[in-house]
């Protein structure tokens, strides 16, 4: 253990800016907005103060790693809502991020999320055609009616509870879309960031978010060569396999055509905002990288801007509906996108929007948090229906694909699917102009 | 520890709340106090009041330390280990006990946090006024072990004012009630008083009888800027004079206004010496006059702008520059260190005068802000505590602004409270025979000296310079 102790000490000197932690003033107002700290019973340990105590401990040789401050670090989420709560603007994602690289190097491999995170991260996500491919096999599984004969004989009992109530949570193959007419002008030309699993597992939704963008007029490109965002990558310590993916992307989407890059994703959207922040040690493409974040915008706030919400106004009520909206922790806490996917949901005749109480908290899902700390996740999301219920909607709006799939599980969790759905924001505002 | 010990906590509070791993101790060895920090040797969450008396008859017997603990916002160091011992959480003692809406009183257990009590009561149209910046975090029992004040302090006072009663255990393991839901109650020497702002050095405070009194139904905010301190100084004194308390009324040094400016750019003109934030709560009528008349004040006291806010959303662009006045200075430097030395309040312009004059001599950054109507300033030292060199001459500005606070009858700790950070100092304001006097309540109630040790009472006096301010 000496020696392990050793190497994650350099480690951490070599990957983990002192400075960033220096930035911590230990005040403690990210406390009670930590959903570790809040569902271990206020334990520091868990929280985002008592984690960046413990990334300066060892990095200062002031205790020696083990397996207790590890399991500290991997039980956060990653959702950084301590960033919008800290005074002191702490970079606790950068932090983070930096220890979970320090870790990949120091520590042997080993662990079954090990291989979850080998298998997802070096080859998966990298190439997209892979992911296709997967895709592809879980269609088949749905199309072929395998799905219903697998939950009939209760394979999926095999696995934990919150895999079945994955399994069940996977999307709907996807059907075409018609070809667009636009209502609106617009002087807007946007290239469209597909993200590899909004691509494969939710293609539907990636079509929607063209056709309301050319509904409103706005002209959309959708550049070839783009890769995965590497935002899996980058939370999870792996950069060096996700780095390719970054200088791809600023590539693909470098021109002075567009006036943004929309993405759908909640989750990549802030890693895409990030590159910059990646790249400024890289002087071939520092200047890129920051146009590249620059341009960023997500696609509730590109459909405000383009004015869909005067569609949405005339449109005829497609139905009676209640509806609440889970705000991505990207989204939210890194991009700072609050309103405008609210303000979408309240102009839709026939829906009523109400606010789910705690909106701002993670769901659990984190990425690949709920495969790898699946108790944390599954506490988490007990809460967070808790809350759903209070609300009784008839749908839960998302803006990322993780938390669409979580809520979908929880949905399941709560066996409440004959009353409740889960969708992206993008699905119900188009069938609101579609209906 | 021995584990025989460790065992023995086990038995009192259940194995799933004994904590002792490498990330738990480090994760209990600090608090908000920049530059302090040792590991406890366990960390223990009870239950209830019985069991905290069984650790504290364990600890007896055992020689070993009790560091009560809330959620570790203090700015003393009085929640970090001193030599050891064991770290006693709230976190399971976080209900509200009691919502009486007959006597205006609320009992509460003290790992609740005071925001969430507020929020509670203001539900029921009642009010908890104490606002220490950090409620949104911090925990009662600690605000009533410190003794915390906050913005409001100025018209409606501090956590004392609102504790009508107590249950502790003392430091020999017997549980006493003091006070209760009496508005009136001399029954004997006043222990709530005692126990209050002790510090966790007198016993274990295990449930707290607030008093609540009705909520204000208006609030007004306006600001002003001076192009000298003196007149922003002058406005404080005319506005008190004129028989007005307002709610709040926060002061902004240049320093402070400049470093929001850098970090936000929201237009603050830097060419200023100090602003002026002005609050009134009550009904509306009252509310429109007083803040009226506190902007007419600091217009004929030179002020060279002053706004009303016409709405709430204008009212939190006004407070901006207060409200982010910490997270700016943050930026400047990697160590922030906030000290709270009061002065009576017709002594404010001199002290800010004196504050900077330290600066300089010691060539320390400093900006000051603070709450101006009750002559708490919050004088912030901007350093690194890498930097050894640099330390020594922060020590040395600190010790001579505490000097200049008392030399102008004021105090070395407003709000924050001793710990073990102000130990050292508290002498020069209560002088030998007033530290005597504590040290002999101390030694009645823990003779054996386990109840958060290292805190209050220091080893060694630092020596007093007194300073010629000139």
């Amino acid at each position: 253990m000496a020696n392990i102790a050793q190497d994650v000490r350099a480690s951490f000197q070599e990957h983990v800016d002192e400075n960033l932690l220096m930035d911590c003033m230990r005040c403690g107002f990210c406390l009670t907005s930590c959903p570790t700290y809040v569902h271990l019973e206020s334990d520091e340990a868990n929280s985002p103060r008592g984690r960046i105590a413990l990334m300066k401990a060892v990095r200062d040789g002031f205790i020696d790693f083990d397996d207790s401050v590890k399991h500290s670090f991997d039980l956060c989420l990653g959702c950084r809502a301590c960033e919008p709560a800290c005074p002191a603007g702490v970079q606790y994602g950068s932090l983070i991020e930096q220890t979970r690289e320090a870790l990949h190097e120091a520590l042997p491999s080993k662990g079954v999320s090990k291989v979850v995170e080998n298998t997802v991260f070096k080859h998966l996500f990298v190439e997209q055609n892979n992911l296709s491919k997967v895709v592809g096999l879980v269609q088949f599984y749905q199309k072929s009616g395998l799905q219903k004969v697998t939950r009939k004989i209760g394979f999926m009992n095999l696995f934990p509870k919150n895999l079945q109530a994955m399994e069940r949570a996977l999307p709907a193959p996807p059907k075409k879309i018609d070809k667009v007419i636009p209502k609106k002008t617009s002087t807007l030309r946007v290239a469209f960031f597909a993200g590899c699993l909004m691509d494969t597992m939710f293609k539907t939704v990636n079509d929607k978010t063209i056709a309301l963008l050319e509904l409103a007029g706005v002209h959309v490109d959708v550049p070839d060569n783009q890769a995965c965002c590497g935002a899996l990558h980058g939370h999870t310590g792996q950069m060096e396999h996700g780095h390719q993916n970054l200088i791809q992307n600023v590539e693909a989407f470098d021109s002075d055509d567009y006036d943004y890059i929309v993405n759908n994703a909640g989750g990549c959207g802030a890693f895409l905002k990030e590159y910059a922040l990646h790249l400024k040690n890289d002087p071939t493409y520092r200047d890129k990288a920051a146009r590249f974040s620059n341009k960023q915008i997500d696609i509730s706030s590109l459909l405000v801007k383009a004015g869909i919400v005067d569609l949405l106004k005339e449109a005829h009520p497609t139905q009676q509906a209640v509806v609440t909206y889970q705000d991505s922790c990207h989204l939210r806490n890194v991009n700072g996108v609050i309103e405008p996917p609210r303000e979408l949901l309240k102009n839709i005749p026939g829906t009523t929007y109400v606010e789910l109480p705690r909106a701002n908290t993670c769901c659990g899902s984190a990425g690949i948090y709920n495969l790898v700390q699946p108790k944390m996740a599954d506490a988490i999301l007990a809460t967070k229906m808790e809350d759903v219920q209070s609300v009784s909607p008839q749908f839960i709006i998302t803006a990322n694909p993780g938390c669409l799939m979580q809520m979908r599980a929880g949905i399941e969790r709560e066996n409440v699917s004959d009353r409740m759905e889960a969708v992206h924001i993008v699905d119900y505002v188009y069938d609101a102009l579609h209906g | 520890m021995k584990q025989s010990i460790i065992d023995q906590f086990a038995h009192i509070v259940g194995e799933k709340y004994v904590k002792q791993s490498t990330s738990e101790l480090l994760a209990y060895s600090y608090d908000a106090t920049a530059n302090f920090q040792r590991m406890p040797e366990l960390v223990v969450s009870p239950a209830d009041t019985a069991q905290i008396s069984a650790i504290v008859k364990l600890c007896i017997q055992e020689k070993i330390a009790i560091i009560p603990r809330g959620s570790g916002s203090n700015l003393a160091a009085g929640t970090v280990p001193y030599n050891g011992g064991v770290v006693l959480l709230f976190n399971r003692m976080n209900r509200i006990l009691d919502f009486d809406q007959d006597n205006l009183t609320i009992t509460v257990q003290p790992g609740m946090i005071t925001a969430n009590i507020c929020d509670y009561v203001e539900q029921h149209g009642l009010f908890y006024p104490p606002d220490p910046s950090s409620m949104k975090i911090s925990t009662i029992g600690g605000n009533v072990s410190e003794n915390s004040g906050g913005l409001r302090g100025l018209k409606y006072g501090v956590t004392k004012d609102y504790v009508r009663g107590l249950e502790a255990v003392l430091p020999n393991g017997e549980v006493i009630t003091t006070g209760g839901k009496l508005a009136k109650d001399v029954a004997g020497y006043d222990l709530t008083s005692l126990l209050v702002g002790a510090e966790g050095t007198l016993g274990i405070i295990t449930s707290i009888t607030l008093k609540l009194i009705p909520l204000p139904r208006f609030k007004k905010t306006s600001i002003a800027y001076f192009s000298s301190l003196e007149h922003a100084a002058e406005t404080v004194q005319e506005i008190i004079a004129n028989k007005i308390i307002p709610v709040t009324l926060e002061f902004l040094d240049k320093k402070t206004i400049v470093a929001v400016e850098q970090f936000m750019h929201i237009g603050l003109s830097t060419d200023v010496e100090a602003m002026l934030l002005f609050e009134q709560d009550g009904d509306e009528v009252t509310v429109d006059k007083d803040i009226m008349t506190m902007t007419t004040i600091a217009k004929e006291k030179g002020a060279t702008y002053t706004k009303i806010a016409e709405d709430e959303a204008q009212a939190l662009q006004l407070k901006t520059a207060r409200r982010v006045a910490l997270s700016a200075l943050s930026k400047l430097r990697p160590t922030l260190i906030l000290e709270d030395a009061t002065v009576p309040r017709s002594q404010l312009a001199e002290m800010v005068r004196r504050i900077n004059i330290v600066a300089d001599k010691y060539n320390v950054n400093i900006a000051t802000f603070g709450h101006a109507g009750d002559g708490n300033l919050h004088p912030t030292c901007l350093t690194d505590v890498r930097d050894e060199q640099e330390m020594a001459q922060v020590e040395k500005a600190l010790a001579e602004i505490f000097d200049g606070a008392l030399q102008l009858g004021g105090t070395i700790t407003g709000e924050h409270g001793v710990g073990e950070m102000k130990a050292p100092y508290l002498e020069w304001k209560l002088g030998e025979a007033g530290i005597a006097a504590m040290r002999a309540i101390k030694d009645a109630l823990d003779p054996h000296h386990i109840m958060n040790p290292g805190k209050i009472f220091a080893k060694d006096t630092k020596k007093r310079v007194v300073v010629q301010f000139g």
